[in-house]
């Protein structure tokens, strides 16, 4: 009987090597120094350090602004897409999706092109602008899957209830939506924070993210500089994950 | 009215997203080396494509066979494995399930980079030399969550009671794996596979940190170094183009189908 | 039925199409103030969706509601609701699977209306304390409503519509998610409830005997259709169609000829009858309830004979079976146990013989004739017997009920269909099957079929008789 739960012990072993213990090696390599002695050097270093500082302040803001623009644009997308009576054919769901079939930076560097021939001159602008194209669909989608399944009867009863239709989505669809909002903004959030290439191509080198800065430091050999780095992002991405309950927003698998 | 505004709104989205892979289209129709520069119309990079061509196209074409193979051998063990770990978490319950659950959730929550970083400290720690095998391990770590995501709710709905009485009607464990849940789960599968298959094609980070000093180009670390060293590889645009058509194709496909299949349904 | 005094909903000729399926058909109702109006039918029939259009989630295609209104001045005048929305219209829904909203508790819930008309928070607490007091539910406030269980749910449900003091409170099969006991509770609280309030209740379900136990008056319907509106005893004893008389409660159905006025002949009997008016010799339904026959070993006045097929203990009497010395077979309800094998004698009085005139006697289908021996008809082309007048176009095909076929698989007919309703009729079914172009067929056949089953339509081409539209043969 019992037997079939064991199926998920070579799993279980698996996740453990490669997940957990190479998370556990961020932790150890930040806290060591170059010859494997216990130091907090490595932490203590990037809060001295102005220009790692000012990259992370720039990354936690490009990372909010991108995900407020990807919630604005998206979640009247979502809702119309997953309004029967405003937009009948479930393709045009799927159109959204699509391009992120097409390599992400083959398609950077096709928007930063297609600024340059616009005339726009490569920075702050055009960054938020091609994130807002990367990261829309991922923004749209858990968003616009909440609201599909959503049972409607919620909103009639509230309009039963006497809420006129302004009301019906403050007091109703809105909250009721919140877990696919939630997901979205991770969804959307931390890839952003973490983004690297994207932002050198959209800013032809002039805004480097946070994740420019770790890939810099490992390329270069600085692994527990690096880990560090990688730790502070993971603490961020932990806190993130709290506030926005992680645990229940299940990050929607995409099917075809 | 509202009607009318919602679909230009969404249209305008649309039209937005679509102009670069358009402006891609178009300007793989020119023979210009420069992106963004247009030549007269040429079908040139595309024979370039699939004749092997001039402009460095070799190594283009070895980095296309590099991605198709680590995705197709990825997608394909992380199938295999998302699945039987689908059904042996399934019938876990408590404590054990959430532990399992919260672990497998990681690698998709997790950004790229901090996958990629840490699964890169993971080799050196191990002295493991990186490379295609890394690479693949690498795919297949962050590709399995997707597959147990996709077939834990076909596992919900199926009845509990018919790999029991596959047993009972004298299979094996083995045979009922394969003649009963395996059909039952197959659509879960099949959609696990192909997203799969789609994240370990379009990685960048994760790939890059774990593919050693080999020199192990897939498509996405082409690019970039493409991109770095300030000329784009022509060729890229026709293939990209041509990816995406095919793409394009399929899901006008499936749909038709099942909107068809649909549209039978209603009748009954 | 006494004149429209005290009337508050009033609907007048309503029809409502979803693309090309007709669900609602120039219904015509009216509701009188206080008055518990149960919409029963089979799934399918149009009640839910008459429902949604009373509370205004829906907009009827063809027709007129009309509702008493209290102006601002605190006139009463009655209003064409046509395009008013559901949030300003006087009247409160409990919802199918009850609608709580997961994100608010009990009180958050039942208070969502008075927040919104902007009640005083003093006024709001003491209405939420009583109507939780009225729906046994005090002290449940705080809790989370998916916490509660089908049940409490079910009264919050209540409490968060009457809270509003509506004219009219609509159900939508409130009791449907509760098992038996606990339905049965329920019943007998929403009658007190009704009581106390004095509000008018518009319900729906497909629960025939909720609707006998509840209603003051029951509205059956059927293919978005009105069969019958009366109380229920008016229902119970005189059914007006075959329909309504297997839809209430247990009975038999037979075919029958009205020999003259007050004789009817069936089972091979002539039977004397109350009914007049049917003329001589015409086919008719005779609707026999279970507990109407008496039967016995020897029975004085004795009409017919039978054998007894099988008896069942029903907790209070038996159910059993008979053969009849005629071939049919009839379901009879006695206190005393009659052993199977043996012969019995029975009788049927006069009072409890409920005789209906068919709704049809033959299937006649809308069709176009192609050419001299082929027409089309229920979406295909189906070869018939010769017709001779040469003409073309629309005409109408003649097929008896026990001529049409049905088959095992949907690929062996010429066409195919779901099996829609069943009724026996003593000694052989009466099958309506709905065909893939959404038309009905009926079929007489010793065969047991289920209800929605698949099957397969044939019909031989002597058997399709086809009558030009101008009522010439042929």
């Amino acid at each position: 009987m019992g037997k079939r739960s064991n199926w998920a012990i070579p799993y279980l072993i698996f996740l453990i090597l490669f997940v957990a213990l190479p998370l556990l090696l961020i932790v150890v390599y930040a806290l060591q120094d170059g010859n494997g002695g216990f130091t907090f050097d490595n932490i203590t270093r990037f809060f001295t350090d102005s220009d790692a500082l000012s990259t992370f302040a720039v990354s936690i803001e490009v990372a909010i602004e991108n995900t407020l623009i990807c919630l604005l644009l998206g979640y009247p997308a979502a809702y119309i897409l997953a309004n029967k009576n405003l937009n009948k054919s479930a393709v045009t769901a799927i159109l959204f999706i699509l391009p992120m079939w097409i390599n992400a930076l083959m398609r950077t560097l096709a928007t930063a092109e297609l600024f340059n021939v616009m005339g726009f001159t490569l920075g702050k602008g055009t960054l938020l602008m091609g994130m807002a194209y990367d990261y829309l669909p991922f923004m749209i989608y858990p968003i616009y899957n909440v609201l599909l399944k959503m049972d409607h009867s919620y909103e009639e009863a509230a309009a039963d209830l006497g809420a006129t239709p302004v009301q019906v989505f403050r007091k109703v669809t809105l909250p009721l939506s919140m877990p696919g909002i939630s997901s979205g903004i991770l969804m959307v959030f931390m890839p952003t924070v973490s983004t690297f290439a994207i932002s050198e191509f959209l800013t032809n080198n002039k805004i480097k993210l946070f994740g420019t800065i770790i890939q810099e430091n490992i390329n270069s050999s600085m692994w527990n500089y690096g880990a560090a780095l990688s730790l502070i992002m993971l603490v961020i991405i932990g806190l993130t994950t709290l506030v926005l309950g992680g645990e229940d927003s299940e990050v929607e698998g995409g099917t075809v | 009215m509202r009607k009318v505004l919602s679909q230009a709104y969404i249209w305008f989205l649309l039209i937005i997203l679509y102009a670069p892979i358009v402006f891609i289209a178009i300007f793989s129709f020119t023979e210009a080396k420069a992106f963004g520069n247009w030549t007269g119309f040429s079908v040139k990079l595309y024979e370039n494509l699939f004749t092997g061509g001039v402009n460095g196209g070799a190594a283009l074409i070895l980095a296309i066979k590099n991605t198709l193979l680590i995705a197709l051998i990825s997608a394909a063990v992380s199938t295999i494995l998302g699945t039987v770990s689908a059904i042996g978490i399934f019938n876990l319950k408590g404590k054990k399930k959430r532990t399992i659950q919260f672990l497998n959730n990681i690698p998709m929550i997790n950004p790229d980079v901090i996958t990629g970083v840490s699964l890169f400290l993971l080799f050196v720690f191990l002295h493991f030399s990186q490379g295609y095998l890394t690479v693949i391990l690498a795919h297949i770590s962050f590709c399995t969550p997707y597959v147990v995501l996709n077939v834990m709710p076909r596992l919900g709905q199926m009845n509990p009671n018919i790999y029991e009485a596959a047993l009972d009607l004298g299979a094996t464990p083995w045979q009922a794996l394969r003649k009963v849940l395996v059909p039952q789960l197959y659509p879960g599968m099949l959609s696990g596979f192909i997203l799969a298959f789609t994240m370990s094609l379009d990685d960048f980070a994760v790939t890059f940190f774990t593919r050693g000093t080999i020199g192990l180009e897939t498509l996405s670390t082409y690019i970039y170094a493409d991109a770095r060293k300030g000329g784009l590889t022509p060729e890229l645009r026709p293939l990209m183009t041509l990816i995406f058509t095919i793409i394009l194709v399929l899901l006008i496909i499936i749909n038709v189908r099942q909107e068809r299949s649909k549209a039978n349904k209603t009748i009954r | 039925m006494s004149g429209k005094e005290n009337v508050i909903i009033d609907i007048e000729h309503l029809s409502k199409s979803f693309g090309d399926k007709q669900v609602l058909k120039d219904i015509s109702l009216y509701i009188r103030k206080g008055e518990f109006v149960t919409l029963l039918g089979p799934s399918g029939c149009g009640k839910t969706t008459l429902l949604r259009m009373i509370a205004g989630f829906l907009q009827p295609d063809e027709g007129t509601i009309m509702m008493e209104w209290e102006s601002r001045g605190g006139q009463r005048e009655f209003r064409d609701v046509a395009g008013i929305p559901p949030h300003l219209r006087p009247l409160n829904t409990v919802f199918q699977r009850y609608a709580l909203f997961p994100h608010l508790d009990v009180y958050d819930n039942i208070a969502f209306g008075l927040k919104l008309k902007g009640v005083p928070k003093d006024e709001i607490d003491a209405r939420i304390r009583k109507v939780l007091k009225l729906v046994s539910m005090s002290d449940y406030e705080d809790r989370d409503v998916d916490s509660l269980s089908g049940g409490q749910q079910q009264r919050v449900a209540i409490a968060r519509a009457i809270v509003n003091r509506p004219k009219v409170l609509l159900l939508d099969e409130p009791l449907a998610a509760l098992d038996l006991k606990m339905r049965q509770d329920m019943q007998i609280e929403l009658k007190e409830m009704h009581q106390k309030l004095g509000i008018t209740f518009i319900y729906v379900t497909h629960d025939q005997s909720e609707a006998l136990t509840l209603s003051d008056t029951i509205v059956v319907m059927n293919e978005g259709k009105i069969q019958q509106i009366g109380t229920p005893t008016d229902i119970y004893n005189e059914p007006v169609n075959s329909f309504v008389a297997d839809f209430i409660g247990e009975s038999n159905i037979l075919n029958g000829t009205m020999v003259k006025d007050r004789l009817v002949n069936f089972i091979g009997h002539d039977f004397e009858c109350v009914d007049e008016g049917f003329g001589e010799n015409v086919p008719v339904d005779v609707v026999i309830r279970p507990e109407d026959v008496y039967i016995g070993y020897t029975l004085e006045g004795s009409q017919f004979t039978g054998t007894v097929k099988s008896c069942t203990f029903k907790g209070v009497h038996y159910e059993m079976y008979v053969d009849t010395d005629s071939g049919n077979e009839l379901q009879i309800q006695d206190y005393d146990a009659f052993e199977p094998g043996k012969q019995v004698q029975m009788l049927i009085h006069p009072d409890d013989i409920q005789v209906m005139r068919k709704e049809r006697i033959e299937n006649v289908i809308d069709c176009e004739i192609i050419d001299e021996n082929h027409v089309k008809m229920l979406g295909e082309v189906f070869e018939c017997a010769p017709i001779t007048s040469g003409s073309t176009g629309p005409a109408r095909a003649h097929i008896s009920f026990a001529k049409v076929d049905l088959m095992d698989h949907e690929d062996d007919g010429d066409t195919s269909g779901e099996v829609w309703f069943i009724l026996y009729k003593g000694d052989h079914y009466h099958l309506t099957v709905k065909t893939v172009s959404g038309e009905y067929v009926y079929v007489d056949t010793d065969d047991i079929w289920d209800k929605g089953d698949l099957v397969g339509i044939k019909i031989l081409p002597e058997d399709i008789t086809v009558e030009m539209n101008d009522g010439q043969e042929k």
